[in-house]
């Protein structure tokens, strides 16, 4: 198996699924991206792209350099090497251009508990120039759809841990961005809740257009048709929609295609001094 | 869920943008602030007991003579009074920083570094958030000394408005310059012992500066060059409705250098990158 940057072979170009973005500007591209944390080394020349309106899993066992990943696309780490751009505007060069198109969710929570659930729906929009008016507006919009409507008024403390996550994604959203990143979003929530999720965001992709970016280690919130990028060891692996990576390395299902992989990684990096 | 999100985005932020944000930083501050009544209470305590028992304590033993701005002998209540309106300054320049720390342990800062809004604006909303906080804490002890009679002009609780803004912004850009380089929570207890008291014990706060050369040339020199002692001054000519020009111009540059100095502590590429992700995430 080889690391492929294009998207699977017979999958609808992006502007043929919702007639957007007819140019074929990819909601997310990374350029051979690598970072270090001093000697320690966390990505290694990573590239892949997202389409827009499409469902991108980023797999990877913990270590693997999502977060690091992360951090980078939404500018909290600077970039060392490579280039990251959101909708064709590079994050290093644009980057008040490129956030304002992008809605994140990051792995740890972030919300502020001492605050009602509208109360942090309105410190986000202010910190994105939103109005109070419009603001209110959307949240309420956006709080209805995540049924969140009845605890606008509910400290966020007293949410549970699955309503926490939906505020964030209504926070995320609230801006109207047309990518969106999750950070092992359903970490520590019960089945349901991580169902409820996941189809939530799936919708998003559908109905909205929104291209995504899932990052997780669970191999049942990745569906056949999903692009996927494999990241191992600051790595990009595999690059492809999960039935073309599975059938490339050999596997009958993307557990044992996973498997295979990372095993070959292993290899590689006893092969390397 | 027919609409469609993907909605027209112009280029830039306009004016108006930045003044939503900007309130919406200095909203979230006075919120944080009042869910949190006791800071409040200790904001006061703190420089009500100076002033209450350290000051009525040391009257006779610290005379004051007369040195500008006051024109007769003053109690020494009344000297102390614009050095524990710094102080609560301090504190709260320092209370700021410890909740920009508290806010990247516990995730709250990503939300807002990663706004669109350039991050050297962020940050400067943040440095007013804290200082309009700051003004309420000290505009609430002016008007309990009032009742201990200590009472400038009338007109100088206007005067002194200007100055404690700038002192404020002074110590605020101080305490966040300091955050940016504690890595953790409990490493705050040293900005303690290593900014706040040595700030505040050699600085014009608590003793006139004559005094103090007396004491030590060195230590005097010392208060000279600590920036807590110029925004005493600053506060207490203001309050007087005199402007102490030097005291201005060292208050005025410490602000522009703590601000730049800070604002390039967070830099994505200096100051959260070399302490690498949090726990757990990679």
């Amino acid at each position: 198996m080889t690391p492929s940057s294009a998207p699977a072979a017979g999958k609808p170009p992006p502007d043929a699924r919702l007639g957007r973005d007819p140019a074929g500007m990819p909601a997310l591209s990374i350029d051979t991206v690598s970072h270090s944390y001093g000697p320690r080394r966390a990505l290694t020349d990573v590239s892949f792209a997202v389409a827009p309106a499409s469902f991108t899993a980023l797999l990877g066992l913990n270590g693997a350099g999502k977060s690091t990943l992360f951090s980078l696309i939404t500018r909290l780490y600077g970039i060392q090497a490579g280039r990251i751009s959101i909708f064709g505007h590079d994050i290093r060069a644009a980057p008040g251009e490129a956030l304002r198109l992008l809605g994140v969710v990051f792995q740890p929570r972030t919300l502020d508990l001492d605050l009602s659930v509208q109360q942090n729906l309105l410190y986000h929009a202010a910190l994105h120039g939103i109005a109070r008016g419009e603001a209110r507006m959307r949240g309420d919009e956006m709080l209805a759809r995540l049924g969140l409507a009845d605890r606008a008024a509910s400290k966020v403390r007293d949410l549970s841990g699955g309503q926490m996550r939906r505020l964030e994604i209504a926070r995320a959203l609230l801006h109207r961005p047309r990518l969106l990143l999750l950070d092992e979003a359903t970490v520590g929530l019960d089945v349901k809740a991580r169902a409820d999720i996941l189809d939530h965001v799936r919708q998003l992709v559908t109905e909205q257009g929104i291209g995504v970016l899932w990052a997780t280690h669970l191999f049942d919130e990745i569906k056949p048709n999903d692009d996927l990028v494999v990241l191992h060891q600051g790595r990009v692996l595999a690059h492809g929609e999960v039935t073309r990576v599975t059938a490339e390395a050999g596997a009958q299902d993307i557990h044992a295609a996973f498997m295979r992989l990372t095993g070959a990684a292993a290899e590689f990096g006893r092969a390397v001094p | 869920m027919s609409t469609t999100i993907v909605g027209q985005h112009r280029s830039g932020f306009s004016l108006a943008q930045y003044v939503t944000c900007l309130n919406g930083i200095v909203w979230r501050e006075a919120l944080r602030f009042l869910h949190q009544r006791e800071r409040f209470v200790s904001a006061l305590v703190r420089p009500l007991v100076w002033l209450f028992i350290f000051a009525v304590g040391f009257r006779q033993v610290l005379g004051v003579s007369i040195v500008p701005p006051y024109e007769t002998y003053i109690l020494y209540e009344v000297y102390i009074a614009p050095g524990l309106m710094a102080m609560i300054q301090l504190f709260n320049g320092m209370q700021s920083s410890l909740s920009m720390v508290y806010d990247r342990e516990m995730g709250n800062m990503r939300t807002l570094l990663v706004s669109p809004l350039p991050r050297w604006y962020l940050l400067f909303c943040k440095l007013v958030a804290g200082t309009a906080v700051s003004l309420l804490q000290v505009y609430a002890f002016l008007l309990i000394a009032w009742f201990w009679d200590i009472a400038p002009p009338p007109i100088g609780y206007l005067t002194v408005l200007p100055a404690l803004i700038l002192s404020g912004l002074m110590l605020g850009a101080l305490g966040m310059l300091i955050s940016s380089g504690i890595k953790q929570l409990e490493n705050f207890a040293g900005v303690m012992n290593f900014v706040i008291f040595p700030m505040f014990f050699a600085s014009s706060a608590l003793y006139p500066l004559w005094r103090v050369q007396e004491g030590s040339p060195l230590l005097y020199y010392i208060c000279l060059f600590n920036p807590f002692t110029h925004a005493v001054e600053l506060t207490r000519f203001a309050l007087y409705g005199q402007i102490n020009s030097i005291a201005l111009t060292v208050v005025g540059g410490c602000t522009a250098v703590f601000m730049i100095g800070a604002i390039y502590a967070y830099d994505p590429s200096r100051g959260l990158t070399r302490h690498g992700p949090a726990g757990g995430e990679t």
